[in-house]
């Protein structure tokens, strides 16, 4: 058996040479720059996949003055841990990512949202704040780049809660539109990107846009970040070209036994076995690069559990089909397990996550459905007995 | 009381009066008090010109600002899916043979506090623990011995 997976790295190969990229690109006029971002497919690789050269054009045409850059490192999704691999290993090719934003979009100021997990990175990453500012001299780039620390809510990574806690109030997302580009933080033109975006930039720039944009797919264009983990030898983040079916990976990461792959971590899907071959990683499923892979000794009612014990627990609570439906997903197969339920149950319950995508405020309660419904689909038996 | 009004004047020297200053005056206060007192949620209203209300809640809504007395060292053990595969269970049990507590309490002399928290970002390292803002990974009996002793003979 062949398997198809092809190994990069781009974004961990040393990141002393973001300058020399940075002085190129910046040579190029800020027209250049954002249509070869467009061109190189690249996406964000946070979880909703926006073209980045898309948001940086919306935001660099808002006619305000000062405009905001934030570095989204949040990474609060249940089994990612790629963004912190990034701020401790090429921190550099992230700053120099938010440096290349300013440019084009003419914001003066930069924050990175640091998860309060990850406080123990704040004097590390200060001191490449501080190398930083000094570098950007030579080049006439002015961004002040600021920390500002999380404190412990999954919600506060979605970009709007992110800016509301930022303001000092509870993490509730806003309605969107208006989006962040045009109205952000404290009201002004905001770009909000995820730390592997930022940092993607620089490759883009490296490679050219023509060659990033042959890795992947159609869909899905360029390398990509995995953070694998559960029952696997090779547990750990991986630069893998996107494009790959499941059976691949699982074939490379999986440990001979695999019975299913959750991808796109607790907000995508949770795909089984007989699905395998169906599946390519990157289309259709979440961007984020979260999978965690269950082997045939595991309980799939115990996953979902926990998937919806920590939808419960993090739901902000602001609307009611989420903050409501996320308890009564959790309640409803306790009952169904309990026998207190008739089997059938699970069939109104997948309608209840169906209904709470449609009404629900934010990507949280909208996308609950998503591992809900393939976890009870495909082990429905796992659930009742 | 006369230190906390103290802190939250320098805090308020610090990060400003904005109520964009909230959230960085609360995280401060929690480190220095390790929870926030309804006197010191009451004072920062009071410098920060909000009300009392608008103070908690939003500092209810975030899990790393404590409303809850806690104690000088608080214990999170990640309980997301793939460190619970790998055995949270036995690191909590562990934790509270060896501090004589339950997860949610705070060991006499408030000293230690144990808590549950989401994924800490070390999925491929678990179980994991976080103590203050240090974190532990791969974690043994043994290995969870060795930590929370250094941690109690500091103490002393
Ligand atoms: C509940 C929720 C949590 C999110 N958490 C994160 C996160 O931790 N990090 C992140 O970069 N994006 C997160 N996002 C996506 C952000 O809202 C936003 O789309 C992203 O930061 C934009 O950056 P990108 O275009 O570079 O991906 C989250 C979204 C939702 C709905
Ligand atoms: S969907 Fe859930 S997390 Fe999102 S705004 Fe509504 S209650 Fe809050």
């Amino acid at each position: 058996m062949t398997t198809h997976i092809n190994k990069l790295g781009y974004i961990f190969s040393k990141d002393c040479e973001c300058d020399d990229i940075l002085k190129n690109t910046l040579a190029k006029t800020k027209d250049e720059v954002v249509s070869e971002l467009i061109k190189s497919g690249l996406r964000g690789r946070g979880g909703a996949g926006f073209p980045i050269g898309l948001k940086w054009k919306f935001t660099a045409s808002q006619p305000e003055e000062v405009k905001y850059i934030i570095c989204n490192a949040d990474e609060g999704e249940p089994g990612t841990f790629k963004d912190r691999e990034i701020l401790t290993q090429v921190p550099k090719k992230v700053l120099r990512g938010m440096a290349l934003c300013a440019y084009v979009t003419g914001a003066k100021k930069g924050f990175i949202y640091l998860r309060g997990e990850y406080k123990y990175l704040v004097p590390h990453l200060q001191k490449n704040i501080d190398e930083f500012h000094e570098d950007m001299k030579k080049f006439n780039i002015d961004l002040n780049v600021e920390i500002f620390l999380g404190s412990g809510a999954y919600v506060c990574g979605e970009e709007t809660a992110l800016i509301e806690s930022m303001e000092g109030k509870r993490g509730e997302p806003r309605n969107k539109p208006p989006y962040p580009n045009q109205f952000g933080y404290l009201g002004k033109p905001t770009v909000v990107n995820n730390v592997e975006t930022l940092a993607s930039t620089m490759i883009v720039f490296r490679l050219g846009a023509d060659v990033y944009n042959n890795l992947g797919t159609k869909d899905q264009q360029g390398s990509k970040l995995f953070s694998i983990s559960g029952d696997s030898p090779k547990e750990g983040v991986h630069e893998i070209e996107l494009g790959m079916s499941v059976a691949d990976f699982v074939n490379e990461f999986g440990d001979g036994d695999t019975k299913a792959v959750q991808v796109g971590g607790v907000s995508g899907f949770c795909v089984p076995r007989k699905n395998f071959n169906k599946e390519i990683i990157g289309e259709g499923n979440t961007t984020g690069g979260s999978t965690m892979i269950f082997n045939s000794s595991r309980s799939m009612y115990n996953v979902l559990h926990n998937f919806l014990d920590f939808f419960a627990e993090e739901s902000c609570g602001q609307c009611t089909p989420c903050r409501v439906g996320c308890q009564q997903l959790l309640k409803g197969i306790e009952a169904v397990k309990a026998g207190e339920k008739s089997p059938k149950y699970l069939d109104q319950l997948i309608k209840l996550s169906k209904t709470m995508q449609i009404t629900s405020k934010c990507g949280l309660g909208q996308s609950v459905t998503n591992s809900f419904t393939s976890i009870v689909n495909n082990f429905r038996e796992e659930m009742i007995y | 009381m006369v230190g906390t009004k103290e802190l939250i004047k320098n805090l308020s020297v610090k990060h400003g009066i904005e109520r964009k200053s909230l959230l960085p005056i609360l995280q401060d206060i929690v480190e220095k008090e390790n929870f926030l007192s309804n006197d010191s949620m009451i004072e920062v209203a009071r410098i920060l010109d909000i009300s009392a209300a608008e103070v908690y809640g939003t500092a209810s809504f975030f899990s790393f600002l404590d409303t809850e007395a806690r104690g000088k060292y608080k214990i999170r053990v990640c309980k997301s899916i793939t460190c619970d595969m790998k055995g949270k269970n036995e690191t909590i049990k562990c934790i509270e043979n060896i501090l004589k507590i339950k997860v949610g309490e705070t060991s006499k002399g408030g000293r230690f506090s144990l808590l549950e928290t989401n994924c800490l970002g070390w999925c491929h390292k678990g179980p994991v623990m976080l103590v203050n803002d240090e974190v532990y990974t791969e974690l043994t009996p043994e290995k969870i011995r060795e930590t929370l002793s250094e941690y109690i003979r500091e103490e002393k």
